[in-house]
């Protein structure tokens, strides 16, 4: 009998539980829900109405034709992308060496060096550095607005930390005796690296990308002081200034606003252990 | 050739602007012109006499602490909910994360429509006075909805980081003091939560510097507004070299926002390393 209750209350509590985690949920993503709600709607059905789920003169797709051309959108979209998949690639690809050959020569004197202000500079804030950067940059070199300045930029900036998070990951995943193995067998350093040390990286692999594609598509500031021409424009800067031209028309801005967090939920969509576990991982071994 | 190009980036994008910043704060350059006339000490006393710097600082620490304090207490709770054994958790934490996949820009540009129309509407269909006017229009408002939107951002990805504490947790010890006579709530207070310890030191130092650093947000949720009563930190440094073109000053002003992130950073290594508890 006792048994009986206890599992009886048990199983309310539990169900309970649920009904307060889907109302925190809803609460939590009401301000998308609101957006998908007024997106279907002529600007003055929103200003009438931002609550209503179809406003007087009913549902309409036409906030996001115009929204995509005058924000253009496919461009933007093609620079934010093209602009982290290639840095996210040359992160990736530079700071898993230099974190192998870090945590394979640890005596080094260059690579104590490095280690230390590489680990002393994630404490800097981007504010120190964005003036200087304008000067130098611009001032000096007059390499503004241009995609590549912004991959390199956005390079230099990374690596510390992913070499800081393939440094640990060589040394404590990756056996020395199968680098010796493949040295006996006539690898050389680099072919050793790439063939077998690299493919055991892919955990580490894994998070990097997903922390660092995901901090450089949003990236707002730096982007903004480097890229001033439009057709140069990423999604969050491209976002501003439509927000600055027509923030009168909040049908238009509506569909903006959707279209700039569509790419990134549908990636969740697919990815979402994947994403999850490399944020996890991130944020506990940094 | 393992380490040439990743130093040379490294070196070109942070340890050479770092250092020709500290030059520049003793200059007077106008960010146009090649020349740089050398101010001395100028920009640091124009940075300590610099009233409207002093209280941005103010409120970024007024700003730091409120949203810390909640981050962390959202995003523990959550993580508690969602790791009590009920179904779909994996549902509830990847639904609560999804704020942080979008960037400040964006979320801030969603919440002003959130501010300035539904909870307008809201309290106009329920006559709440104080949700008649948008929130963002009044002093303390805007600051109170910088804060929210703050903690809605960040209590998804602090919460996942508690998430991962309470799972490393082992049972075996939680079940042990159980059989000791500890009610739940004991057991989640003397013994789960001291053993979580470095998911603690973590979330408060994610929490802190991103607060200290935040300038998406504030720009496009805030801009400042009104009256200047809402510029952070950051938003003071970048209004203060590219829009007043004093860089010198900028710089300098930007100095000290990296020594408060230095001494947290210090703090955060010196705690995080003293008297850990070992499982």
């Amino acid at each position: 009998m006792d048994n009986k209750n206890y599992a009886a209350r048990k199983k309310a509590a539990s169900i309970l539980l649920i009904v307060v985690l889907v109302i925190l949920l809803v609460a939590f993503l009401f301000p998308f829900l609101l957006v998908l709600l007024n997106v279907f709607k002529t600007k003055a059905d929103i200003t009438a109405s931002p609550l209503a789920f179809i406003g007087k003169h009913g549902f309409t797709l036409a906030n996001f034709p115009k929204a995509m051309e005058k924000m253009d959108f496919w461009r933007s979209f093609g620079n934010s992308a093209f602009i982290t998949s290639v840095s996210t690639v040359i992160i990736v690809t530079l700071s898993s060496m230099t974190g192998f050959l870090i945590a394979r020569n640890p005596d080094w004197k260059a690579n104590k060096i490095l280690f230390a202000a590489m680990i002393a500079s994630m404490v800097i804030p981007f504010q120190v550095l964005m003036i200087p950067l304008v000067s130098i940059y611009g001032g000096y070199l007059g390499i503004l607005n241009n995609r590549m300045t912004l991959i390199f930029m956005h390079t230099g900036f990374s690596v510390s930390m992913a070499t800081f998070m393939f440094t640990g990951a060589v040394k404590s995943n990756i056996p020395k005796e199968l680098e010796e193995a493949a040295d006996i067998d006539g690898c050389s350093r680099w072919m050793t690296f790439w063939r077998i040390v690299f493919p055991l990286l892919k955990p580490t692999v894994a998070t990097v990308v997903i922390i660092d594609a995901m901090a450089l598509w949003n990236d707002y500031l730096l982007p903004s002081l480097v890229l001033g021409r439009k057709e140069l424009y990423t999604i969050p800067i491209a976002t501003r200034a439509f927000y600055g031209t027509y923030n009168t028309d909040m049908g238009l801005i509506m569909a903006a606003l959707l279209l700039a967090m569509l790419p990134i939920l549908i990636l969740y969509l697919f990815l979402q252990r994947f994403i999850v576990e490399g944020v996890v991982a991130g944020a506990v071994k940094g | 050739m393992f380490g040439g190009i990743t130093t040379f980036c490294f070196v070109a994008v942070v340890v050479v602007p770092f250092l020709y910043g500290l030059y520049l704060t003793f200059t007077s350059w106008d960010g146009i012109s090649l020349s740089k006339p050398f101010v001395g000490f100028a920009n640091y006393i124009a940075t300590f006499t610099d009233a409207d710097f002093w209280a941005s600082i103010g409120r970024t620490l007024f700003y730091s602490l409120f949203a810390v304090i909640f981050v962390n207490a959202v995003a523990f709770l959550l993580a508690y909910l969602v790791t009590s054994g009920i179904k779909g958790q994996n549902f509830f934490r990847a639904g609560f994360f999804i704020p942080n996949l979008i960037g400040g820009i964006v979320l801030g540009y969603v919440w002003k429509f959130v501010f300035n129309r539904a909870f307008v509407a809201i309290g106009k269909a329920l006559g709440i006075a104080a949700l008649q006017n948008s929130l963002l229009a009044t002093t303390g408002g805007s600051m109170f909805c910088l804060i929210l939107v703050t903690v809605w951002q960040y209590a998804g990805y602090m919460m996942l980081i508690y998430v991962a504490g309470f799972m490393s947790v082992d049972n075996s010890l939680k079940e042990a003091a159980q059989v000791d006579g500890c009610k739940p709530a004991q057991v989640t207070l003397h013994v789960t939560i001291p053993l979580m310890r470095t998911s603690f030191v973590t979330c408060l130092f994610l929490s802190i510097t991103r607060c200290f650093m935040v300038y998406d947000v504030n720009l496009s949720l805030t801009n400042g507004e009104p009256f200047n009563t809402s510029v952070l930190a950051a938003m003071h440094v970048y209004n203060q070299a590219f829009t007043y073109k004093n860089y010198g000053t900028g710089q300098a002003e930007a100095l000290v926002l990296f020594v408060l992130c230095a001494v947290v950073g210090i703090c955060q290594v010196y705690i995080g390393k003293k008297d850990e508890v070992s499982a």
